[in-house]
């Protein structure tokens, strides 16, 4: 009972969403879905919040390994929840001066507007911007034209890396007709023009074939879900 | 250049001060060696001036490289033109300030390109902090050069609804049965622009600034693929391009990848409307080309120096 209710619920509202694709008289019930899908999103966050306390509190009372950062990790979600939610530093909206809380919370000189400004924007930027010399070193470290198919990776990357910036054109632009006639049949060489290519054919063939075999899978995996056959999901208990 | 490092001598002089213990690294232990012990901070340090000269070279002088718009830049940017004053298009700025560096300058001339055309613009965002990304945007191009633009009459903002594609999937049908206010809290049926617009498939044009899920893919597969009507142009990250190109042009119209994307369309819109002496802010990627040319030349050196190192060892092995 335990585990045939829940597949039976699955499977209703599966087979349904699907005939609902299909059928023009029933395509409000996916809309319906959806916003049942945003409510459940929402809620989410809290679940989700009350994970990240529970999972940080642990590591802390445990003096686990790393629980230093852990007790940041709380201090930083407890005062930006409290600052977010307390729209601490905002003032009333225009529109209801009365109203103390009537203001958006990230407003501009807000105390969550300066965390933001300060803080999660630097700190997120500066994460993303290290990729750039963890990319160089790999890049010297592992990048070696071992065999055939290290060898063309080697080779696209040149390309492409030539290709997307002004060296590309700087290299190639003596390949034009306007210095010799029969450079016409060339220009496609040129490597800005060979990264086109190698992005709108080699690329999207590839991504197309891969793209095309997901969908297969995801048919053939939701449809085992729905007839029952894949109970997994459910759980072991 | 050699003005600029005449004039800037105390840089080049520690740009020369930081090399020096590699060059005598060097000349003590031979190339070969010293290349195979190459300790990684020297990899990171030569990474850094790549991008800071660069930067600060365009930062003083102002020269950018010449930009030679690609086929889908032009696509993107004639979607754009050909619609008419008072066209509704909808932003959606699904980006974060991790990705701000690459898709910022697409999202700030996207935004100009749309004021320019007198469209109304309904800004959105899938991303929790995408509303932050969506306002300064709108700070910096509508308030500050485009005054006469009203808020709720030319331009209005969405803000961040939870949901992802399930968002994109309700408001295609029904925009209202998800947005009650806008971002300020306005109710929907009090905002002039809100009143004759009833779902997404409304809008003349979808502009999507996208650094990952949800953002294009799902704006293809949830708005784009099953209301053909409804048209579809993106800015993308480097990362996501290549995942989006099997799209282009049925599902999606026009295509900016990274920073390359976002420099050609700005050449396109700076030209037509950017008149005689552009605001350095609308230039933002041709400026950023310069230090992707020296930080991609730099991998490359690395790559080759590191295969000419791997060969001569392979040889060394088999004699």
């Amino acid at each position: 009972m335990k585990r045939t209710v829940p597949m039976l619920i699955t499977a209703a509202v599966g087979f349904t969403l699907i005939g609902a694709y299909f059928v023009p008289y029933t395509q409000n019930w996916g809309e319906s879905v959806a916003i049942w899908f945003d409510v459940l999103a929402a809620i989410a966050f809290i679940l989700g919040g009350g994970n990240l306390l529970r999972t940080h509190l642990k590591r802390i009372s445990d003096q686990g390994r790393g629980w230093g950062y852990s007790a940041i990790v709380l201090v930083a979600f407890v005062a930006t929840l409290f600052v977010g939610l307390g729209k601490i530093g905002v003032a009333p909206s225009p529109q209801f001066p009365d109203h103390a809380w009537s203001g958006q919370y990230r407003q501009t000189g807000s105390a969550f507007w300066f965390m933001y400004q300060y803080a999660f924007s630097p700190l997120t930027s500066t994460i993303f911007a290290l990729l750039a010399f963890y990319i160089a070193s790999a890049a010297f470290r592992a990048f070696r034209a071992k065999n055939l198919e290290a060898k063309l990776l080697l080779g696209t990357a040149f390309i492409i890396l030539l290709g997307r910036t002004f060296a590309g054109v700087a290299l190639t632009d003596w390949i034009d007709p306007a210095n010799w006639d029969g450079f016409r049949y060339f220009t496609g060489l040129r490597l800005e023009n060979l990264t086109v290519y190698i992005m709108a054919v080699f690329n999207t063939a590839g991504n197309r074939a891969i793209m095309i075999g997901i969908a297969l899978g995801i048919v053939a995996t939701s449809l085992k879900i729905l007839i029952g056959v894949d109970r997994s999901y459910l759980g072991k208990d | 250049m050699g003005e600029f490092i005449l004039d800037q001598w105390w840089l080049a002089l520690i740009f020369i001060g930081t090399l020096v213990p590699l060059v005598r690294q060097f000349a003590s232990a031979g190339i070969m060696p010293a290349l195979r012990t190459l300790d990684r901070r020297w990899i990171f340090l030569l990474m850094f001036w790549s991008v800071l000269l660069p930067i600060y070279f365009i930062g003083v002088t102002g020269k950018t490289f010449p930009e030679v718009p690609s086929a889908l830049a032009e696509a993107t940017f004639a979607e754009i033109d050909r619609l008419n004053p008072g066209d509704p298009v909808l932003l959606s700025f699904d980006y974060d300030p991790a990705s701000e560096g690459e898709l910022q300058p697409m999202a700030t001339a996207f935004v100009r390109h749309c004021a320019e055309k007198k469209l109304k613009m309904y800004f959105m965002s899938l991303w929790p902090v995408g509303p932050q990304m969506l306002q300064n945007t709108v700070d910096k191009v509508i308030t500050a050069d485009f005054p006469s633009l009203v808020y709720g009459q030319d331009y209005v903002n969405l803000g961040y609804k939870s949901g992802y594609e399930a968002v994109i999937k309700v408001i295609t049908t029904n925009i209202r049965e998800l947005y009650t206010t806008d971002a300020r809290g306005t109710a929907i049926q009090d905002i002039p622009m809100m009143r004759d617009i009833t779902s997404v498939q409304q809008m003349k044009l979808i502009i999507n600034v996208s650094a990952g899920y949800a953002g294009v893919k799902e704006w293809v597969l949830y708005a784009a693929t099953p209301y053909p009507s409804l048209r579809l142009v993106a800015g993308t990250t480097g990362v996501q391009a290549p995942l989006v190109y099997p799209y282009v042009p049925r599902q999606l119209r026009g295509l900016l990848g990274a920073i390359k994307g976002a420099a050609e369309y700005e050449k396109l819109v700076m030209d037509a409307y950017g008149g005689p002496a552009p605001d350095p802010k609308y230039l933002e990627g041709l400026r950023r080309m310069g230090p992707q040319l020296v930080a991609h030349l730099l991998i490359i050196v690395l790559i080759l120096v590191a295969n000419v190192l791997y060969f001569a060892d392979k040889r060394e092995a088999r004699q």
